[in-house]
Formats: structure tokens, C-alpha cells, sequence
């Protein structure tokens, strides 16, 4: 197929409007190069220190995942569907096998239930901290670029020893988990987790109790309650405006139900606390492990044996969990083949883009990273 | 391999399991409109196909009445062999306790060309960012990748694509990948 069948009108290509020069308003690229952007560009119109129009324009990641899902059945579709986000593999797989095994009417184990969550809050860590090294680097503390990334290094060698993969792990399988972990991984983990615990307590003073990112990041890019709700964001975003909407309590999956944790919510709703719910979550999500270790089944199968290409029914579902930024949900349509007829990956970063517009707008020029990494933005995750 | 064993793979019957407030919230939106259908009800996940001069007046009567407050979703089916694309927006509440676990999908569908002319053909659907605020980015990809034009959406443009895209919207079915 080829040919022109989009027309071929710039008007409705993002960035690409012919406008008039005007002699106050000056139209700004942030990216896609630029490292403070992520792999997106923002396209922002400025009126001297401010920003008056704020257009994202994502896409320079895209990858068609969705696309290459059709085409390959439920078990080979598990190494490429976690790329959208390394960093948190086990959660994006998570919901694809939560609805797959839905689709097959499978049962999972109990150890694997465990496993997986383990697995899940690692990732989650691992994820909060590469966000976070980032958030410090762009607000220009040094310090907290190197913590956060030198100590989720724990972490990763938590998930290798799991996994045998540092990032990409394509651990979690319809029907289980890929492998058991190593004998003496109870101890491993609960000694590694209680140092990183204790590491991500010294986070308050050298980060978040400091007044130079108070300073910045109070009062900045303020998301009420309402807005938060109407625009549908989710996550971090969501909590960090007072919304306590925790899929983990929400819609139990696994065995979430029967641990003990809290959800964090705060309700000023700018980038401070947006900023801050992720890293209380880190420190939940330890609980979380310690607490999963104390009741995993200490011994037991870890995954369900499937047929070579198994099929699913003629039906769809819609699944989700909670991962390191928000709601990830998968709409899998199925049409009894081996290959699933469509997947819808739902992810939080599509959801949170826009709240970006919304914040940005009237706001000052130099608040646009604390903002724009406040909102826990994956530009990967969120081109699919 | 050790750590696996085998087991049958058997479909659970989950309709026991379909509580009674999913009962009443499909049975309030099949009382309110005769010409809507209830695809399926399940725990906590719902189904409802609309015509598509419905879609507006029982969006917003889930909105107002039911207490559904945002869109998750907005998933696109391309179906050659009807001839058409299904939408499929999934609604979701933050405020109502209630509702929290419940997603409430609500489907429709537009003709579908063969020779796609994306904005200037006969796949157009009113937008339901009136109702929704939160489809805006998820109608614009949708547009792009299926080729549905969203009527009322006031920003109409690519999101994702390259711009010297010129091909047919890559989520339809007859776009094929290379070598596959």
C-alpha cells in the first residue's frame, strides 16, 4: 500500500503551522534532543518569561508495539511487550499476563503470586530510582543523581539474581513465573532491602527536606482535586492531588489482598508533592517485599505448563495494575487464535501527557523541569 | 523442568461471581435506553454497544447519573469483514467508592472504508471530549493510527506518527508489517 492518504496539509501536523511572526509571543522547541525533554518535544510559545501555549508532541520513540502484538502469539508476544519501559518490565508484563491468564482460564500458583509481587515492587524501586536521579540532575543536585542511581543498583542485582537479567527481565509468563529463584534468595533480599530502605531514609535530608527544591518545586504547577479527576490522570499525579486511588487497593490482583501497606497520598497537588509520593512509595514498597518474603510458600511449583501456542476464547478483557507511575491497563481482544486480534496498552504516561499542557500554561519558563519531571513522564512508555 | 507442573487448562463460569450493583448499573443504562445493547457483564467489567447518534446522550447519562468520572482508554478494533471500526472507550470513577473496581466499556462503531481518506471519509464518530475531557490525546492517537475522525474534537491533529507518514493508518488490519 502506499500513496498519499493523509492529506498532505501542515495545519495538522504538530509544529508544522504557518503562522504569523508576532513581535511579543516567540515560539520555543524544548527537544527532542534536548536532554531536559526526554525524547519528546514540547513545542511552547513564551510571551518573555512566560508560557503562554504549551503543545507536546510525542512520538520520536514510537515502535508499534501494539502492532507487532497481532502478530505474534500470547507466549512470544512476553519479550517485546515489556520494551516501552525497561526500567519497570515486570509491571508492564503484568497486566498482559493477568489478562491472559484470564483469557485461558489458568490458575496461578501461590509461590508465583508471591514471586510476582516481589518482582513487582523491585521493579517498581528500580524504576523510582532512575526517575529520581533524573528529577535531581535536571533541578541541578548532583547529589541526588548519583544516590539514587548508585543504590538501585540493589535492587538490579536483586532482579539478576531473579531473573538472571539486570533490566529487560522477562520474568513474568502467563501462568506463573519463568524460573524459582535461587536458594538463598530470602535472605539475600531481606538484608538488601533493609539497607535500601535505610538508604532511601537519608533521601530526606539531602533532597527532600532541602530549601533549595522547596524552593523550587512549592506552588509550582498546582493540579487541583477536580482537574486531577476530570483529566483522568492517574498514579502519582493522581495521589499527589488527593485522590487516594491505588489499583494495589483498589482492584486487589494476586496477592495484594493479603498484604500489609498503605497508600501515600498527599493534597497539595504541585510538584513538591508530586515529587514526593513516588519516594514514599519506594519506602512502601519495601514493607511490601519484607512482608510478601515473611508469607511466601516456602517451596512449590512457580509456573503452570501451557500448550505450545495456546488460544483464547472469542472475547476481550480489560486488566490492570498499579505500576511505578500509574494505572497500566491492557484492552487484549481475542479471536480464538493463537495471536491476540488487538492489544491496547494503556499506559500511565499516555494518561498523565495531558496534565502537561494544563500545567505549563501560565507558568514560568523555568519551572518547566521541576514540572515536567514531576509528573513521572516516560516519553518511551508513553509512544508505545 | 522441576518447578513446573501440568494442569488442564479449564474456562471458569464467572457468572456466579457477577455481583448484584453490576446487575443494577447495566440494568439502569438498558432502562434509560431501549436501543442499547449489553455485550456482556462480568465481575466488575462491563459492556455496552451503542449506535453511534447515541454515543454523546449515554456517555453523559453514565456520567450524571452513574457517577463514571473519567476515561481511561480509548482502544481502537479495526473489522474488515464488517466493514467497520469499533471504539471502545473504558470508563472508570475515582470518586464514587463504589465504582472503583469497576470499568465500564462502552463501544461503538463507524463504516470503514477500504481506500482510507482519514478526516474526509465516511469513519466518523462524535468526539466524547465534551463528556470526557480525558479522551483528548486518546482520540487524536486513535484518528492517526485507525483513521477515525473524531466530530467536535477541537484538535484534530497527528500525535504520534511521522510527519511524512503517507501510508494507510497503520493499526487497520491491511496494513501489513514487512516481511511478516
Amino acid at each position: 500500500m502506499s500513496g498519499q492518504v493523509y492529506p498532505k496539509d501542515t495545519q495538522t501536523l504538530p509544529g508544522l503551522q504557518l503562522e504569523k511572526v508576532d513581535d511579543r509571543i516567540m515560539t520555543l522547541n524544548v527537544g527532542p534532543q534536548h536532554p531536559g525533554s526526554g525524547h519528546m518535544r514540547i513545542i511552547l510559545k513564551v510571551d518573555g518569561d512566560y508560557i503562554v501555549h504549551c503543545d507536546p508532541d510525542p512520538g520520536y520513540v514510537h515502535r508499534g508495539e501494539e502492532k507487532m502484538a497481532e502478530y505474534r502469539n500470547y507466549i512470544t508476544n512476553i519479550p517485546h511487550l515489556e520494551r516501552p519501559v525497561i526500567h519497570d518490565s515486570c509491571n508492564i508484563l503484568y497486566p498482559y499476563c493477568l489478562g491472559v491468564e484470564e483469557l485461558l482460564g489458568l490458575e496461578v500458583p501461590e509461590r508465583a503470586k508471591y514471586l510476582r509481587v516481589i518482582a513487582a515492587e523491585l521493579n517498581r524501586c528500580v524504576y523510582t530510582e532512575y526517575w529520581l536521579g533524573i528529577y535531581g540532575i535536571f533541578l541541578g543536585h548532583s547529589t541526588m543523581f548519583m544516590w539514587p542511581v548508585g543504590d538501585r543498583e540493589l535492587m538490579i542485582d536483586l532482579l539478576d539474581k531473579m531473573t538472571g537479567a539486570r533490566v529487560t527481565h522477562a520474568y513474568f509468563v502467563p501462568g506463573g513465573v519463568r524460573n524459582d529463584v535461587p536458594a538463598n534468595f530470602e535472605d539475600v533480599c531481606l538484608r538488601q532491602v533493609n539497607y535500601f530502605e535505610k538508604r532511601l531514609k537519608e533521601y530526606a535530608d539531602v533532597f527532600y527536606d532541602n530549601p533549595i527544591l522547596i524552593s523550587r518545586t512549592k506552588d509550582t504547577g498546582v493540579l487541583s482535586r477536580e482537574d486531577a479527576i476530570k483529566l483522568g490522570t492517574t498514579g502519582s499525579v493522581l495521589r499527589a492531588s488527593g485522590v487516594d486511588f491505588d489499583i494495589r487497593k483498589k482492584e486487589p490482583y494476586d496477592v495484594y489482598e493479603e498484604l500489609d501497606f498503605q497508600t501515600n497520598v498527599l493534597k497539595e497537588g504541585d510538584s513538591y508533592a508530586r515529587s514526593k509520593i513516588p519516594w514514599l512509595d519506594m519506602l512502601e514498597s519495601c514493607n511490601i517485599i519484607r512482608n510478601a518474603l515473611k508469607k511466601m510458600p516456602k517451596s512449590g511449583s512457580v509456573r503452570v505448563k501451557l500448550k505450545p501456542k495456546p488460544k483464547g476464547g472469542d472475547t476481550e478483557v480489560y486488566r490492570r495494575v498499579e505500576s511505578g507511575r500509574g494505572a497500566l491497563g491492557m484492552h487484549i481482544v481475542s479471536d480464538g487464535k493463537p495471536q491476540p486480534y488487538r492489544i491496547k496498552i494503556n499506559v500511565p504516561s499516555f494518561r498523565n501527557l495531558i496534565a502537561m499542557p494544563h500545567l505549563l500554561t501560565g507558568e514560568k519558563l523555568g519551572n518547566l523541569p521541576p514540572v515536567y519531571w514531576s509528573l513521572n513522564y516516560w516519553p518511551v512508555e508513553a509512544d508505545r | 523442568m522441576s518447578s513446573t507442573d501440568s494442569t488442564e487448562i479449564a474456562k471458569t463460569d464467572d457468572s456466579s461471581l457477577v455481583s448484584d450493583s453490576d446487575k443494577s448499573l447495566s440494568d439502569s443504562i438498558s432502562k434509560k435506553f431501549s436501543n442499547v445493547e449489553i455485550a456482556y457483564v462480568k465481575p466488575d467489567r462491563i459492556r455496552v454497544n451503542v449506535k453511534k447518534e447515541d454515543i454523546i446522550d449515554v456517555a453523559s447519562f453514565i456520567r450524571d447519573e452513574l457517577n463514571f468520572d473519567h476515561a481511561e482508554s480509548v482502544s481502537g478494533v479495526d473489522y474488515p469483514e464488517d466493514k467497520q471500526i469499533e471504539v471502545v472507550y473504558h470508563l472508570g470513577s475515582y470518586t464514587d467508592q463504589s465504582l472503583e473496581k469497576k470499568i465500564l466499556a462502552l463501544a461503538t462503531r463507524t463504516p470503514r472504508e477500504d481506500n482510507p481518506n482519514p478526516g474526509n471519509d465516511s469513519t466518523k464518530l462524535p468526539s466524547l471530549r465534551d463528556v470526557f475531557p480525558s479522551v483528548s490525546f486518546h482520540e487524536r492517537e486513535c484518528f492517526e493510527m485507525l483513521g477515525v475522525y473524531f466530530d467536535g474534537h477541537p484538535d484534530n491533529r497527528r500525535l504520534l506518527l511521522p510527519e511524512d507518514w503517507a501510508d494507510i493508518p497503520p493499526l487497520r488490519k491491511d496494513f501489513a508489517i514487512k516481511g511478516r
